[in-house]
């Protein structure tokens, strides 16, 4: 499963970061607290949050992770745009909210 | 090999946060060091390089790289810590509102630093600032 595949199943917007949307995903995160982030998501996750600053951006390349995706409608600023395309690391967005979000995307990802 | 990188951090300027963390990553890659121990060595460094920005006035970063460990002084000016071991606990933060609205201030970031090192030593004084050594083994 690549980064790809998600942004065609579930018609999600990408933002930035095209040049990392062959990257494999293997694992999900869902939380809004970086730190929270930092300390338990896993390498090669996607990362579902309503953070859109580019600190986002930061904590996902630190951890490895293999995109962010923004939920109910949200857009990312201008700098997390900018550093989402320096590190390649997509930032995808869909109008859904949290839970029918990671529902679908743990789905296909356990699948 | 001894390499030494310094850094700038200045308090409450979130925009410029992660760019220590961001180029000791890039030097530790080219060092052939493991992904996992440097994702433990930079997940640290940020969130210390983050308590500079959310809790101080400003400070200074510097990493020092030697053949088998990657040693890091943090020295800020700021309020300093009261009670360290208080601050170490889990869910204890007193980040404004505004910085937790941007998601941080969950009070994980010492413990993560706690679990990501091999040596953490952390000294402050109230109203003048806080150091944050931290060690990792490569
Ligand atoms: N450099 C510092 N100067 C002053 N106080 C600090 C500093 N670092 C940490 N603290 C104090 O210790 C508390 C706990 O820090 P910790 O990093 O664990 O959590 P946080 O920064 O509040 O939230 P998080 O890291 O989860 O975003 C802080 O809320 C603050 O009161
Ligand atoms: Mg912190």
């Amino acid at each position: 499963m690549k980064v790809i595949d998600l942004v065609e199943e579930f018609d999600l917007k990408v933002f930035s970061g095209k040049n990392g949307l062959d990257r494999e995903v293997g694992q999900g995160y869902v939380s809004d607290l970086l730190s929270d982030v930092l300390g338990n998501a896993q390498e090669d996750s996607v990362w579902i949050t309503l953070q859109t600053h580019q600190n986002i951006v930061a904590v996902a390349s630190l951890k490895d992770l293999a995109a962010i995706v923004l939920v109910n409608g949200l857009e990312p600023d201008n700098d997390s745009v900018e550093h989402s395309n320096r590190e390649g690391i997509p930032i995808l967005g869909t109008k859904l909210g949290t839970f029918e979000m990671a529902g679908m995307l743990y789905g296909s990802i356990k699948k | 090999m001894n390499l030494e990188y310094t850094f700038k951090v200045e308090g409450g300027n979130f925009s410029k946060a992660g760019v220590a963390s961001s180029d000791v990553k890039k030097v530790l890659k080219k060092l052939n060091v493991g992904p996992k121990t440097i994702r433990r060595i930079v997940v640290s460094l940020y969130e210390a390089e983050i308590n500079i920005i959310a809790h101080a006035y400003r400070g200074e970063i510097l990493v020092k790289i030697s053949e088998n460990k990657v040693e890091t002084t943090l020295k800020d000016s700021g309020p300093g810590i009261e009670d360290i071991n208080k601050a170490m606990e889990e869910g204890y933060s007193t980040a404004s509102p505004e910085v937790r609205e941007m998601g941080f201030g969950a009070g994980m970031g010492l413990s993560n630093m706690n679990k990501n090192t091999d040596k953490l030593e952390i000294t402050s004084e109230v109203g003048v600032g806080t150091t944050v050594k931290l060690m990792n083994w490569i």
